[in-house]
């Protein structure tokens, strides 16, 4: 008791660990803000370009060389259909994997932390495997099942090779395993009183789910669902592997179109689609904040 | 408070239940079936995109199947592929890429930089933290092209790109291109660790955060320094999440390859940045003289999915599962 009180660590009265203290924290500050410099050179980059007529470097330049140079005339393709339509395709893909993969995720999570039943260990172990497992490496197998799936009567158009419907299909089993494990953390941290009232009194497992289950994760289930379509807007890989041409193309396919034309690039063109597709994300980095950097933490709690 | 009624639930249930033997049997397959109902669009969606072309890609390897003989049956050829693999004139070249770009990226960023950013901002003001730790987070919000974007410009030669302008005779600058000249693979590093880096710095912020209080405050008053609360204190208590990020990032870079792809395709000139997950790719989907090679491509990818699982297995076992995989508490009411 009394050591604590003679040396407790921020009342020092020797100068050397605080002169020592006030070093290292500016030691720490400089190597964070240096850590970030990149990041933050990047994005300021991004929106001078957007508004320039040409840079060089992190400089904008007008036509005469000289600094300046700035206009709105990037920004004109906001009138142009394509980009709505690629803005179109990137919100189908996104909503459509927030609504499976949230169903599939809660039905499964729930079946998972709270029934007993045969097969629930494999099934639980897979899960696991598959969400270690990247699979990106099936792309070339896939091709060939949305290829069959294409040819489905009826059905086929929405969800085969070439269709908005395809690339979320798969997007959303990509992300399942991630998101079964998420949820059934979340249905084990819940209290199961409420639950086993209403199966005493005979409510089938499906309404106990529904009506009683489902209200208690939302806060899990906004996460999931915020990141699902983060990274369902952000999909490059998937809908530029299994589509072609500009119709069904979504932002990123649209953006690097623009890129990798023949025709030289204009990158301050190519910056201002890129910054308008990150609107939506930036509108959540600035109000999600805390949701953003705890979801991983709270998910890999179980490990 | 819940567990002497837990245990009374589950007393009345087997006492209820031990007589009827018939009917715990009839109970057991509804439950089942139950929980199936439930699992069935999980089910629907694994056997197609992870069961199904899991298995096909293990027939395609065999075939000779490439788009100019689309169409026709499929054609086996045996091991046929498998050798051309082994004794690709770029194979050499390609596993060692593999093993150099995975763990380079690994230990110098998604682990080591991911360490180094979450001890470094749980020691300054809780706010200040939290707003670098937000920043880092950033590079994984950004969508892939418009992130590879940012840094291709960081790279590019004079007079556009920023590091040339900024370094004009420093650090390797020439002011040629850096990403697809000079330095091709710290930027394929770089990209792809300023996005990993963030993974391992959240998982390890909150077990950082949970340590006791008490502990790191017994140990300063002891006049343990900053470095020693770190090795022998803060260290062997994460260090299961270490182990966890150690394994799960393998796996990650080991089978990832969208940036790369973005930013140098593998060149520049011939495999310089081509990593095993993006040759099985470029084989299968980028054309050579208009021919896609499925098949070959198929074999390099399933010779790393069984790298891959075999990862997998190793990290579900390593981190003790069974734990996870306990009775569910509620059931068979």
């Amino acid at each position: 008791m009394t050591i604590t009180e003679a040396t407790p660590p921020h009342h020092s009265t020797s100068p050397f660990p605080k002169v020592r203290e006030k070093m290292g924290r500016r030691f720490a500050y400089g190597f964070l803000i240096l850590s970030i410099a990149p990041i933050l050179v990047g994005y300021s980059w991004l929106v001078i370009a957007t508004f320039s007529i040409r840079t060089e470097g992190l400089l904008p330049r007008n036509a005469e060389g000289g600094i300046g140079g700035f206009t709105l005339s990037n920004w004109a393709f906001i009138t142009d259909d394509a980009v709505w339509n690629a803005m179109l395709n990137s919100f189908l893909i996104a909503v459509t994997m927030v609504i499976g993969v949230g169903v599939a995720s809660t039905a499964g999570g729930y079946a998972l932390s709270r029934m007993k039943f045969a097969g629930r260990k494999v099934f639980l172990t897979g899960t696991l495997v598959l969400h270690a497992f990247k699979a990106e490496m099936l792309l070339i197998a896939i091709f060939f099942v949305l290829r069959w799936l294409g040819g489905i009567p009826l059905i086929g158009g929405f969800i085969g090779f070439n269709s908005v419907g395809g690339v979320a299909l798969v997007m959303i089993a990509l992300e399942l395993p991630l998101g079964i494990w998420l949820m059934k953390g979340f249905f084990d941290n819940l209290p199961w009183d409420m639950e086993r009232a209403a199966l005493i009194d005979g409510a089938s497992r499906f309404r106990v789910w529904w009506q009683i289950m489902l209200p208690q994760v939302r806060p899990g289930l906004a996460a999931l669902s915020l990141f699902t379509f983060i990274s369902g807007w952000n999909a490059y890989l998937v809908p530029f592997t299994f589509t072609v041409g500009t119709r069904v193309a979504n932002m990123p396919v649209f953006l690097s179109q623009l890129i990798s034309d023949t025709a030289p690039t204009n990158w301050n063109l190519v910056a201002a689609v890129g910054m308008f597709q990150m609107i939506p994300l930036i509108i959540f980095f600035i109000f999600t904040q805390e949701l953003l950097l705890n979801i991983y933490a709270g998910g890999s709690k179980g490990t | 408070m819940t567990q002497p009624l837990e245990k009374e639930a589950q007393a009345g249930a087997a006492a209820g239940t031990s007589g009827v033997p018939r009917r715990t049997l009839l109970r057991r397959v509804r439950s089942t079936a139950t929980a199936y109902g439930f699992l069935v669009p999980t089910m629907a969606l694994v056997l197609t995109f992870f069961v199904i072309p899991g298995i096909l890609l293990l027939i395609l390897s065999f075939t000779n199947l490439a788009s100019v003989n689309f169409g026709d049956p499929w054609n086996f050829i045996g091991f046929a592929n498998f050798e051309r693999l082994f004794t690709d004139r770029f194979f050499p070249k390609i596993l060692r890429n593999t093993v150099f770009y995975v763990f380079t990226t690994l230990i110098l960023f998604n682990l080591g930089l991911a360490l180094v950013l979450a001890i470094v901002t749980t020691n300054i003001p809780r706010r200040a933290g939290f707003f670098f730790r937000l920043v880092w987070l950033l590079p994984r919000l950004t969508p892939s092209v418009v992130y590879i974007l940012m840094w291709r410009r960081i790279g590019q030669a004079e007079p556009y790109g920023i590091y040339n302008q900024l370094f004009p005779e420093f650090l390797g600058a020439s002011g040629g291109n850096l990403f697809l000249g000079g330095s091709p693979w710290t930027f394929v590093i770089l990209t792809n660790g300023f996005v990993g880096a963030s993974f391992g710095m959240i998982i390890f912020t909150s077990a950082l955060l949970s340590i006791p209080e008490d502990l790191l405050t017994a140990a300063k008053v002891d006049g343990a320094s900053a470095w020693r609360i770190i090795r022998d204190i803060k260290l062997p208590l994460i260090k299961w999440p270490l182990l966890f990020i150690a394994t799960y990032q393998t796996l990650s870079l080991l089978t990832s390859f969208e940036y790369i792809l973005l930013l140098t395709e593998g060149g520049p000139g011939l495999f310089t940045t081509e990593v095993w997950a993006l040759t099985a790719y470029k084989r299968a989907f980028a054309t050579y003289a208009g021919n896609s090679q499925w098949a070959f491509g198929a074999t390099w990818a399933i010779v790393l999915v069984t790298v891959a699982l075999f990862f997998a297995v190793i990290y579900v076992k390593l981190f003790k599962f069974d734990e996870l995989v306990e009775e569910p508490r509620i059931d068979n009411l």
